[in-house]
């Protein structure tokens, strides 16, 4: 994609349900278009509601830029998987990543709208969280 | 048994056939405070550990640990999946080849060490670790009969947890409500040590 695609900090959705990500997914291009790299995902590692370390590591490589990328997760195991897959990641790369504690939904949505403004990571970070709706 | 099957291998394997077998009840007490999966995501990682059995049980104890947490953090698909996983791959990490009950008792420290970091959680919030903690000082402060004591102690705080209201986990949800129920990760904590101790 663009070269503004590559600079601006990538979005991870992690829900328990495949739908729910792909839906909140749905939502956040109708918002950014292709402005941001967008990965999610959602489902247990043998199928079923829950999460997936490998599933959600490799979202995290599909969402990749140097800007680095934003998490966002639903409930529990989702958080606990998340951090897991962030833990095993290159020493390079894990320092990129963020957590952003807030709504899957609207949290996504708006990290993506701040990133592609071309926010750097901890600012796409804290205007997610700050969402009161 | 088979005879001279390595003492990991037949941990290992009797750690994961128990969880098994126990998947139904560990259902219904999720069912009763969470969203229902411990049982099924606990069975489905130690499915994964048996299928691996051969790999993981021929390497040394804290490899063979390590591996076996591994492969319950990736397979496990819930929070349990990580904290179980974390308590596995601690114990690998610190546990030396012949361990005495000293040296399990020091890698037990850190394996929950490990897993309140991991759980954000303490004792007291109606979780696995409110199982561990006194497994951990039994096999610490007591004699090297610890195999004929632990599972007593364990089934004792597992059933302790009942009273309690969750803190952690999805029966956070549910406040008051969680009181009455067993804590489907305490009890799984339980019937892993029964089986150690017992195998």
């Amino acid at each position: 994609m663009s070269g503004r695609q590559a600079d601006n900090v990538g979005i991870v959705i992690v829900s328990h349900s495949a739908e729910v990500a792909r839906g909140a997914a749905e939502m956040v291009r109708q918002m950014v278009g292709p402005e941001v790299r967008l990965a999610w995902c959602g489902g247990a590692p043998g199928g079923g509601l829950g999460t997936s370390v490998a599933a959600i590591g490799a979202a995290i490589d599909r969402a990749w830029s140097d800007a680095g990328v934003a998490v966002l997760f639903d409930l529990g195991g989702a958080g606990t998987n998340s951090e897991m897959a962030i833990e095993m990641l290159p020493d390079e790369r894990r320092a990129r990543v963020a957590i952003c504690a807030a709504p899957v939904v609207e949290g996504a949505i708006i990290a993506a709208v701040e990133a592609s403004g071309g926010a750097p990571l901890a600012a796409v970070r804290a205007a997610a969280e700050a969402w009161q709706g | 048994m088979p005879t001279g099957e390595a003492p990991q291998r037949r941990l290992i394997r009797a750690v994961a056939e128990t969880i098994i077998a126990h998947a139904e009840e560990l259902t219904r007490l999720d069912q009763a405070i969470g969203d229902g999966d411990h049982g099924v995501n606990m069975q489905r990682g130690c499915a994964a550990v048996l299928a691996d059995l051969d790999r993981i049980g021929a390497l040394p104890w804290p490899q063979a640990l390590h591996a076996a947490g591994t492969v319950l953090v990736m397979t496990v698909g819930g929070a349990s999946g990580p904290l179980f996983g974390t308590l596995f791959m601690q114990l690998g990490k610190s546990l030396p080849p012949a361990p005495t009950r000293a040296d399990m008792a020091g890698a037990l420290a850190g394996a929950v060490a490990a897993v309140k970091a991991r759980g954000k959680s303490d004792v007291g919030a109606k979780t696995m670790l409110d199982v561990l903690d006194p497994v951990l000082a039994a096999l610490r402060d007591g004699d090297d009969d610890w195999r004929t004591r632990l599972p007593a102690v364990a089934g004792a705080a597992a059933a302790a947890t009942a009273p309690m209201q969750a803190r952690r986990g999805r029966a956070a949800f549910l406040g008051a409500r969680s009181i009455g129920h067993v804590d489907p990760g305490a009890r799984s904590v339980a019937l892993m040590v029964e089986a150690v101790c017992t195998a």
